[in-house]
Formats: C-alpha cells, structure tokens, sequence
C-alpha cells in the first residue's frame, strides 16, 4: 500500500528565542514492511538540519538557529510503500540484543499494580499468547483519549483513561516484568475514516523467541498492518520522541499541529 | 579472615607495628608526638579550622534538613606512606584504572568481556549507569576515566585493598590541596623533617591531562572548562577551586550553548569555542535533549556535539557502568582479562544479592555484613551489620529481599589505623585513601598520596565525609 504523509508542526512564539535547538526522529527507515519512496524534511526558515543516527539506529536530525524568530514551522512530507508482515519485524537495524529491552525507564517502570496485572493476565501462557492477552486486556480495561495530560505507567495505568503514548507504556511496562523484552515505536497510522489527524501514532514491538520483534499496537487491538508506518524506537517514548527540543527564551510556545496521512493515488501510466 | 570488625584496637595499626615497635615511615611523627602537648595541638588544631573557615572550604551534607553547610574536620597529624610502599599502590592504582578504560571502551564497542562471559550481560544491559547512547561513540583516545578517585584500605603491611572504583566524578582534590596547604603553614617543622614527595602541581596534571584529549580541531592551546551544577551543590567549593587553580572557567549550564555541534561559551567579548569540559554533572543532567528531559543544568545539544568529537567531556559519559558495586566483583577477572596480568589491588570478597546463593549468606549473617546499595555512595543506604540494632538489620532484610538485585555485602573490614588528634587526645583512628588517577593521551599521572578520610568517632567504619568523618594529609617519604 502507498501511504503520503504531510505532516506540519508550527512553533508561535510569544517572544522571540534566542536560540532553538531541536533532535527529530522524523524519518522512517525501510525494513520488510516499509520502502521510504520518498521523504523529506522542510524548514521555513534557513535553520541549520544535521541528519545523523542514533545508538538505536533511528534517522536523526538536528535543528539549530540561532537567531530570533516569532515562529518555526517543520515540515515532514513523504511516501512510503507498505507491505503486511502481519505485525512481525524484519530488516530492520537492530543495534542491540533484546536484553537491553528489558531495562527500567521511569516512564516504563512497572509498580506493584502492573506487575499483578501482567502475571495475572499472563498465567502459564507463552510468550506470544501472554503478549496478545496483555494487549487484549489493556485495550478492553484502558479508555484512550488523546487529551488525557502525559504521565508514567504506573500513573497512567491507576488513572484508566490514557494517551496512545502512555497505554503503549503501560504495554511494555508489563511485558518487561513478565521478563519479555519490549520497546516503544513512534509513528504513523493510516486511518480509513480519518485523514487528518491530531498527531501521531504509537506501539509496541516485544520479543518473542523463534520470531524476533512483533508489533503491539494496543490502543486498536492490533499487531500493525500495511497502514502502520514506523518512523522510531526507544526504551521509551523520549528514545523514539519525534521531537525532542530546547529553547532560549521565547516566554510561551503555542502550538499548531497539522498531520494528514492518506493512501497515495497511483500515477496513471498513459 | 576479615568477618568481624576486629576494632581499632586490633586493626592494622600504621604506626605502631604488631610488635608494638614504631614503624619506620612513622619516625619523625612519633618523636614530634612526645614533644607537644594537647594544648600544643589543640591550638594548631583550631588554626587549621580557621584556615578553612575563611578559605570558604565547605561542603553541604546531603539528607541534613537544614542543608547546612559545614566544615570537614582536618586532623592535624599527618598520614605516613614510604615511597616503597606507594610504588607498590601506585602500580596497582594505574593497572586498575587502565582496566576500568578498557572495559567501557569495550562495553560500548565490541562487547568482548560479554562475549567471553567475564560480566554477565544482565550487568551491562540493565545496569542503569550503561548509556546505550554512548554505543558506537568514539572518544578521544578511548579514554573514558580521565579522573578517578580509587577508594583503597589497609588491612595489613603488604596489602591494600579497593572499596570503590569512583569512575563518575568523584570529589575531594580540593581537600587532599588544602590539607597540604595547611601542613606546609602550621606544621613547618614536622614538614621540614622529613622529605615529602610534592602533590601541589595536581591542578598542572588535570589540566594537562584534559587537554590532551581536545578535539584535534582545537589547536595548540585548547579551550578547557569546568561545568558545574552551581553554588548549591555540595562540591562548588571544590570546582570553583579547581577552576582557579587551572585558570580556567568555570561555568554552569546556561553558559554555553551549541552552534553548528560545536560548544560555544558566552563571554563578554562575544562566543568562544569551548575544546573541553571538565564536567562535574552527572550523565541524567547533560542534555535535556538526549537524557532527563526536565534538567535544568546542562546544555541541549551537547551530546550530539560530543558524539561527533567537536568536544571532549571528562569523565566521558556512561563511565558509571563501570563502577558500581555489581561490576566491582569482576574486577579482578576484568584485570586478567584485558592486561593478562595478576591484580596488584585485592577487591574485598563481594556477595552479589541477585544471586540466589549469595542473597540467602547475606541474609543469615547481615549482623555481620556490611549491606551496599549496587549505586549507593557517600555512605547513604547502608548497613553496618555488626554495628546495626535489631530494627536496622529487621529493615534491611526487607528491603534486601523486595529488591536483591539492588544490594551487595561484604564483610566489615578492619581498617588500618593511625593516630589521630581527638577529644581524648592522640588515638588510633580507622583511615582509608582517595588517590586520584589521571588518565590522558600522555598515560597516567597520580600524585603521590591522595586524600586520607580518618574516622573521627571510635569505632566508626564510615569514613565518608558526609557521614561525620575527618580528613588528613597523606605524606609519601623518602626514608
């Protein structure tokens, strides 16, 4: 399937920064389930973009002005063609073995609750089975809203009703205390009934013996299909953060998000 | 050999050998203490108290609720080392600290003391102070410990032992200075007697060492800075210190900023290049872009700059992994493993309580153990067994089995003595030693000695300065 992105984030600035400093992990790489066909980066200002690579082998670019300005607007706009691998990863690059997936992070620590939680749904099943049951549980026992303030697990799974972000947190918080590796990806969903959208999408990838890397996506039910795009991965969501920025000065920063994703028209061939 | 705590009475005394004869490098002290008095001493005493009273040297203790700032005890009697028996230290300090680089230039790159299972992985991967970011970064001559402050003690003539491989940015230089500076002032004539091997050019070390692992683009005569956390932090004194000792900035977070991923510093005659940064900030606080996004204290940006080798930072980042308690017991293996070479330092036998084995010794003898947390320091959460009562011991058990993989035990060690100026007059008191080991492209420096922390109260184990311990001047003699 050919998916086009546009995806616009415009920073208003009630003063002027001095300075802007921004790390985006906006740009997917190709594996199995994804061909980039083309994608780039767009600044409305003539702000230095360094493109690089992370330890976790995600596409990296930094942003630096420094100069003053009363608004930034960054711009991603692409197409890539997908494939349904149904929710297994391959030929992605992998930097590190699944142990290191297992670390605690303080947004993906499990307290007491998601522990009780995760063995409880687990019980003697395997790996995969408890995976599946874990994210079947969580989406019929956790309401998302995309407005619900971003926390940790152990708060967002007491509070009930949850981001994308935090769900896909309590998801690999329980994992790894089922002692599974797990990780958060960031990026984007096509949606059928839905092309403009309020922001990103986020899941889960764990590891499962014999299979390697699945995807979890929790808040739909789902392991990801072709309307899946992976941009990034991290221990949590600020390893995979599309953005992650800085500033001097500035006072308050609004925001307008404007992000449309849509299967691309195929050219006609004459 | 070392289960209970023998007592100072029993210790190793570096005075008095076990014959009760006055040990050689101890001479001069010996005699110079039959000739004072305790009003004699006392009043150098409150000279030296003055001395820091009005250099402004404090630190501020952590966990003390008015965050009152105090006054390290200096006592005036100096520690005594021969030269032959720093040579011997020495050595083992430098295969040490080598050892501590190759590993973690190991563990961010080829991982072969993994592979070869001298660490288990767990150790690596789910330790906290490894900074997978830093996977695949090259830094300036795969030096990542440029200073390290060993922890060692002794227990016997012969034999030195390592408490602690402080890798991350360990303090006290300032004080081993000062205690120096003292000495050379108020105790002239003991000073003069004997021939103590100089430590007053350490700041011409640390400066040289860090420049020596500047970004080739720096030039001849690179910039180098001291980043501090600022005034409220228990060590300003100490960076402010060293910052004027080396003539160079000392700067806080909002100082720099990153340009093009070069550092750059505010001056009042516009930007300047920064080469290297001393930093005396732990890894968490760096950049807020890379680690803890609310840090206030470092500077956004910085780690792209510095994985791209436009600027040095020492100690490099993720140099925790190397250190901490778990690690620690591998050390040893460690040794062999990278030089082929026997250690020269012994490690106190460790019992790693995420070992099922080790966690239920340490669990029927924690009356005699000394409990560590895996990435305690400054002597905060920890048991001292044989001086803990029932309700200590009845909550550690509990923590040690909510969360084993969190603790280490050793057994209390009997640390050596020597005297020491107290409320009842001269009185072997417990000492341990910080020397401080610098690693550059030019190999590795240490100034004879380090800063001795003597524990004032009797009895007490705890030498740590934030746990009411004292500090002496360590003199290395040529006898």
């Amino acid at each position: 399937m050919r998916i086009k992105v546009e995806h616009r984030t415009t920073y208003l600035y009630d003063e002027p920064p001095t300075s802007i400093v921004q790390i985006l992990r906006l740009t997917p790489r190709n594996h199995e389930g994804l061909q980039v066909r083309n994608w780039r980066i767009v600044l409305d200002h003539d702000a230095h973009l360094a493109p690089g690579e992370d330890a976790f082998g995600n596409t990296i670019h930094t942003l630096t002005l420094n100069r003053a300005l009363d608004d930034l607007t960054v711009s991603v706009e692409g197409e890539v063609e997908t494939l349904d691998t149904g929710g297994v990863l391959t030929g992605a690059a992998e930097r590190f073995p699944p142990g290191l997936y297992l670390r605690d992070t303080p947004l993906t620590h499990a307290d007491d609750a998601i522990k009780t939680f995760a063995k409880g749904v687990a019980g003697k099943r395997e790996v995969l089975d408890s995976l599946h049951a874990l994210m079947g549980a969580l989406h019929d026992g956790m309401a998302v809203d995309e407005d619900a303030p971003a926390t940790d697990a152990a708060r967002a799974f007491a509070a009930k009703t949850v981001g994308g972000r935090d769900l896909t947190h309590v998801f690999i918080a329980a994992a790894r205390s089922l002692a599974i590796p797990a990780r958060f990806v960031s990026g984007y969903m096509l949606r059928e009934d839905q092309v403009q959208q309020k922001s990103g999408h986020a899941w889960a990838e764990a590891h499962v013996p014999g299979l390697g890397w699945v995807g979890f996506d929790a808040a739909n039910a789902l392991s990801p299909t072709e309307a899946h795009i992976r941009v990034a991965m991290g221990l949590d969501y600020l390893g995979a953060a599309p953005v992650r920025g800085s500033r001097n000065g500035g006072a308050a920063e609004h925001l307008q998000v404007s992000l449309t994703v849509g299967q691309a028209r195929r050219q006609q061939q004459n | 050999m070392f289960i209970w705590t023998l007592g100072v009475a029993l210790a190793f005394n570096e005075m008095l050998g076990p014959d009760g004869q006055v040990r050689a490098p101890y001479a001069g002290v010996a005699k110079w203490l039959e000739s004072v008095n305790v009003e004699q001493l006392d009043r150098r005493r409150a000279e030296a108290e003055l001395f820091y009273r009005r250099g402004g040297i404090t630190f501020a203790v952590y966990g003390d609720a008015q965050g009152e700032e105090r006054i390290i005890p200096f006592d005036i009697i100096p520690r005594v080392l021969a030269g032959s028996e720093w040579k011997l230290l020495a050595k083992g300090l430098e295969q040490r600290v080598k050892t501590l680089n190759l590993y973690l230039a190991d563990i961010y790159s080829k991982q072969e003391s993994l592979k070869a299972g001298i660490v288990p992985e767990e150790l690596v991967w789910q330790n906290p102070a490894f900074r997978p970011e830093m996977t695949g970064v090259t830094v300036p001559k795969d030096i990542y410990v440029h200073i390290a402050g060993v922890d060692v003690v002794r227990i016997d003539a012969n034999d030195f032992y390592v408490l602690e491989d402080n890798a991350r940015t360990p303090s006290g230089v300032s004080y081993m200075l000062g205690g120096r500076e003292i000495c050379y002032r108020l105790m002239a004539d003991l000073y003069g007697a004997h021939k103590v091997a100089p430590i007053e050019h350490y700041p011409d070390d640390l400066i040289a060492t860090l420049s020596s692992v500047a970004p080739q683009s720096a030039g001849e005569s690179p910039n180098v800075v001291i980043l501090t956390p600022g005034q409220f932090n228990s060590a300003y004194y100490e960076h402010s210190f060293l910052a004027d000792k080396m003539g160079i900035e000392l700067v806080e977070g909002r100082d720099l900023f990153i340009r093009d991923d070069q550092v750059y510093m505010r001056t009042t005659e516009g930007a300047k290049r920064v080469d290297v940064i001393y930093r005396r900030i732990d890894d968490d606080f760096l950049d807020p872009l890379v680690f803890r996004p609310d840090s206030m204290l470092g500077v956004p940006g910085l780690f792209n700059a510095y994985a791209k080798g436009n600027v040095a930072l020492a100690n490099a980042i993720g140099t925790g992994a190397a250190d901490d308690k778990a690690i620690y017991a591998h050390m040893p293996d460690l040794v062999k493993f990278f030089l082929g070479e026997e250690p020269i330092l012994k490690n106190v036998p460790t019992w790693c309580c995420r070992k099922a084995d080790d966690l239920a010794y340490v669990l029927e003898h924690l009356a005699e153990l000394v409990v560590k947390e895996v990435h305690g320091s400054g002597g905060y959460g920890m048991l001292v067994g044989p001086q803990a009562d029932k309700a200590q011991i009845a909550k550690f058990r509990e923590l040690l089995k909510a969360n084993p993989a969190n603790y280490i035990a050793q057994p209390t060690l009997s640390l050596s003595s020597c005297p020491s100026f107290v409320e009842q007059g001269v009185a072997p008191r417990h000492v341990d030693l910080r020397p401080f080991v610098l690693t550059g492209g030019n190999g590795v420096k240490i100034v004879p000695g380090g800063l001795t922390r003597v524990a004032l109260r009797e009895g007490s184990l705890v030498v740590n300065s934030s746990q009411g311990g004292g500090t002496k001047d360590t003199w290395v003699i040529d006898l």
